[in-house]
């Protein structure tokens, strides 16, 4: 993938807060339409703090800007920020009991587009969607995630993905916990969102999913800040040497790189 | 589950004073003056013309309903404000009961058709009974249902047309002394359900009637009696609304279901009451061998509600269910629950109540489970699921199980469901406003209740808890 886009993300000086603990010390971050980024770094690295403070979670103070097509949007509330275009893909998506996939589905369109859609129009991209991503057709009438195996919920992050047509994607560990099936389809996902106006950043653990979606830039993320930065085979050489040689180099006790007390 | 903490919404029912609160001129043939006494009750039995037993049943429960004390459970602070002395206990409409519209008189016709009852008649109902105030003003019944001796009439002209039954059943359920308001009910009673449906026949669409009070310091006592025969089934719904007024009316109704070997009623209550009611129901079905009997009983309205509808597994294999859902906002008390007695072997039964509470609404679910000795391989499952929105409101719930048996299986599920501050996270990271987000999140809280309801019920529903949710007014 050519990485001549537009830059659809930046975030500039970015520090997030939990009451008065700093977890995101500082980031600076850019993505373009087109590319895929992965941010990878050891558990408790502040990694799921960043993501979601990035779409506007109501439980960090954040300082810094953040950029989504160039135009600010670290003021505005989440949904304001999924309308234009952020997309965040849960680790732990959340069951909403009582209400069917398609109806929430339907409601997450109309909102993106600012409109509502039709129902015929809206269940033909539905079902084209399904196919795309081999989701059964009971998954229509189900509840939102309730009741969904690990697998099942990854599968309707993706499906959404792909429904929103996000500018900016931004998945959160989207690939743990999957077998290699479900986490091919995560891959392909990925690959089918970036495109040319969209680029897609995935956070994460392992480097397994790489291999799949072969990212165009890698950003190590430690204590709360991204260490090292480079192309895939940064990825490659943290398979091979897990992650504690990055922390003595970079000048942390291996068991400093993930800061105590913050989400994975 | 907590949906929001910062922002209290507005209150369901946001157009009640619109759509249901207003009253008409008062323009009665008859209207008692307030307060209860033995002359009163003898003046209602005769203008009813009723037979001797009745009117002794009438007197007798008076004097019980003198002598029991007041509930100490419950809310027995607001059951307190509750002032005996200034009720009307009976109040005759103008006009005879009649089967045509046109021929009730016209105010009471346009408040009917204004809350919409002549029109859900023609659209979806076999049978439609309008009480207002005391007396049945209108009923009809389909005519191919009446022709397979379907009897659905006002519960007054049951007793003169039909004393035999009614004789046998009434208070075979719900004894006069089962509790004060049962005896208040039997001594007052007036206008409710007469339904009879004979061995094997199935009314397909379901039998109405709407209860509407409209004077101030109402007392409204309707008493229905369903008697389903053996393998027939019917689904009765009932309504009510009545006028927003600054002090307090009181709806005291005794409800008894039979369901004979075989048979299934499903009993559907949208309550909607306004504000100023006391609303205290007693509500008991007896489910015979292989019978089927299910409350699904919707609170929306009232100032306080203590309804705890209950069924009586008589006969083996016999299934009953209770479906509830509970509203209460500012100002409200919905102590609402269910009770199941397995009486029989091999009987079964299901619980599944729900509770929003908002503003300083509280909501109670009290339960009782009964097994007793000798009601062997019965299965019995109990779920209460509460969903709080704002600080202030409240959800208690007050389960009692008393199991006699040892084989049985008894599942007993007190949801408290995570904040849901992560469900509004998410649904917004869709793109939802909080607004639609929490509108989301509550309709399929009670999505498990609306789709029992008949599709034009399930509407109207919605349509209330969306009001809410907009906080709009009007």
């Amino acid at each position: 993938m050519s990485s001549n886009g537009d830059a659809v993300f930046s975030c500039h000086g970015l520090r997030v807060f939990v009451g008065d603990k700093e977890i995101v010390k500082g980031v600076d971050l850019e993505v373009r339409a087109g590319e895929k980024h992965a941010l990878m770094g050891p558990n408790g690295s502040g990694k799921s703090t960043l993501a979601s403070a990035l779409m506007g979670h109501p439980g960090y103070r954040v300082e810094g800007e953040i950029l989504l097509g160039g135009e600010r949007v670290d003021h505005l509330p989440p949904h304001e920020r999924a309308r234009r275009g952020m997309f965040l893909g849960f680790q732990y998506p959340v069951a909403v009991p009582g209400v069917s996939v398609a109806n929430f589905l339907r409601a997450a369109v109309s909102a993106r587009r600012g409109a509502d859609v039709p129902v015929r129009e809206f269940r033909q991209q539905m079902q084209a969607a399904f196919a795309e991503l081999q989701v059964p057709k009971d998954f229509v009438s189900r509840y939102l995630n309730d009741g969904f195996s690990g697998g099942e919920k990854k599968r309707l992050e993706i499906l959404q993905m792909l429904m929103l047509t996000p500018v900016f994607a931004l998945l959160d560990e989207t690939d743990s916990g999957l077998d290699i099936d479900a986490l091919k389809v995560v891959a392909e996902g990925v690959n089918k969102a970036a495109g040319p106006a969209t680029g897609v950043l995935m956070v994460t653990h392992y480097q397994r999913i790489l291999n799949y979606m072969k990212p165009d830039r890698v950003h190590v993320f430690m204590d709360g800040r991204i260490v090292r930065a480079g192309g895939p085979e940064l990825a490659h050489e943290l398979e091979a040497r897990g992650y504690d040689w990055i922390a003595r180099e970079v000048g942390l006790e291996p068991a400093a790189a993930a800061a105590e007390g913050s989400r994975s | 589950m907590n949906v929001d903490t910062r922002q209290g919404l507005a209150g369901i029912n946001q157009d009640y004073a619109e759509r249901y609160g207003f009253h008409d001129p008062e323009d009665y043939f008859l209207k008692a003056p307030k307060g209860i006494s033995h002359e009163l009750v003898e003046m209602i039995s005769r203008k009813k013309n009723e037979p001797q037993w009745m009117s002794d049943i009438r007197h007798q429960a008076l004097d019980i309903f003198r002598a029991k004390p007041m509930p100490t459970w419950g809310d027995s602070a607001m059951l307190g404000e509750i002032d005996f002395e200034n009720i009307h206990y009976y109040i005759k409409p103008k006009g005879e009961q009649t089967s045509d519209w046109n021929e009730v008189p016209e105010q009471i016709k346009k408040t009917f058709d204004r809350l919409g009852i002549p029109e859900a008649e023609r659209k979806f109902l076999a049978g439609v009974t309008a009480q207002y105030e005391s007396e049945v003003v209108y009923h009809s019944i389909r005519a191919d249902l009446e022709k397979l001796g379907v009897l659905f009439m006002d519960m007054d002209s049951g007793l003169r047309e039909h004393p035999e039954i009614v004789r046998k059943y009434f208070g075979s359920v719900i004894p006069t002394r089962d509790n004060k308001f049962s005896a208040l009910n039997t001594a007052a009673w007036s206008g409710g359900s007469f339904i009879y449906v004979p061995k094997g026949v199935k009314v397909d669409v379901p039998l109405q009637a709407y209860f509407r009070i409209n004077a101030e310091n109402m007392g409204q006592f309707e008493r229905t009696l369903i008697i389903a025969d053996e393998g027939s089934s019917v689904h009765y719904i009932e309504g009510c609304t009545a006028p927003t007024y600054s002090s307090d009316s009181l709806h005291s109704a005794v409800v008894e279901l039979i369901a004979m070997k075989g048979a299934r009623i499903r009993y559907t209550t949208i309550q909607n009451w306004s504000t100023n009611v006391f609303n205290l129901v007693t509500k008991r079905a007896h489910a015979h061998q292989d019978a089927v009997v299910e409350w699904v009983d919707g609170n929306l309205g009232s100032k306080l509600t203590m309804k705890y509808p209950a069924i009586v597994l008589k006969g083996e294999r016999a299934h009953g269910e209770v479906l509830s859902i509970a509203f209460a906002g500012h100002g409200q008390h919905q102590d609402a629950g269910a009770k199941m007695i397995h009486a029989a072997p091999n009987t079964t039964s299901r619980i599944v109540s729900k509770s929003i509470s908002k503003d300083d609404g509280r909501s109670s679910y009290r339960g009782m489970v009964k097994v007793a000795k000798g009601a062997h391989g019965c299965r019995t499952s109990v779920e209460c699921d509460a969903l709080l929105i704002g600080e202030r409101a409240r959800s208690d719930t007050y389960p009692t199980m008393d199991i006699a048996e040892s084989d049985v299986s008894v599942e007993h599920e007190a949801r408290v469901s995570k904040v849901g501050e992560e469900q509004l996270f998410y649904l917004q990271c869709r793109g939802l406003d909080p607004d639609k987000a929490r509108l989301m999140i509550v309709n399929g809280f009670i999505e498990p209740f609306v789709k029992e309801l008949p599709m034009e019920y399930a509407v109207e529903l919605n349509r209330l808890i969306e009001l809410e949710m907009e906080g709009s007014v009007g």
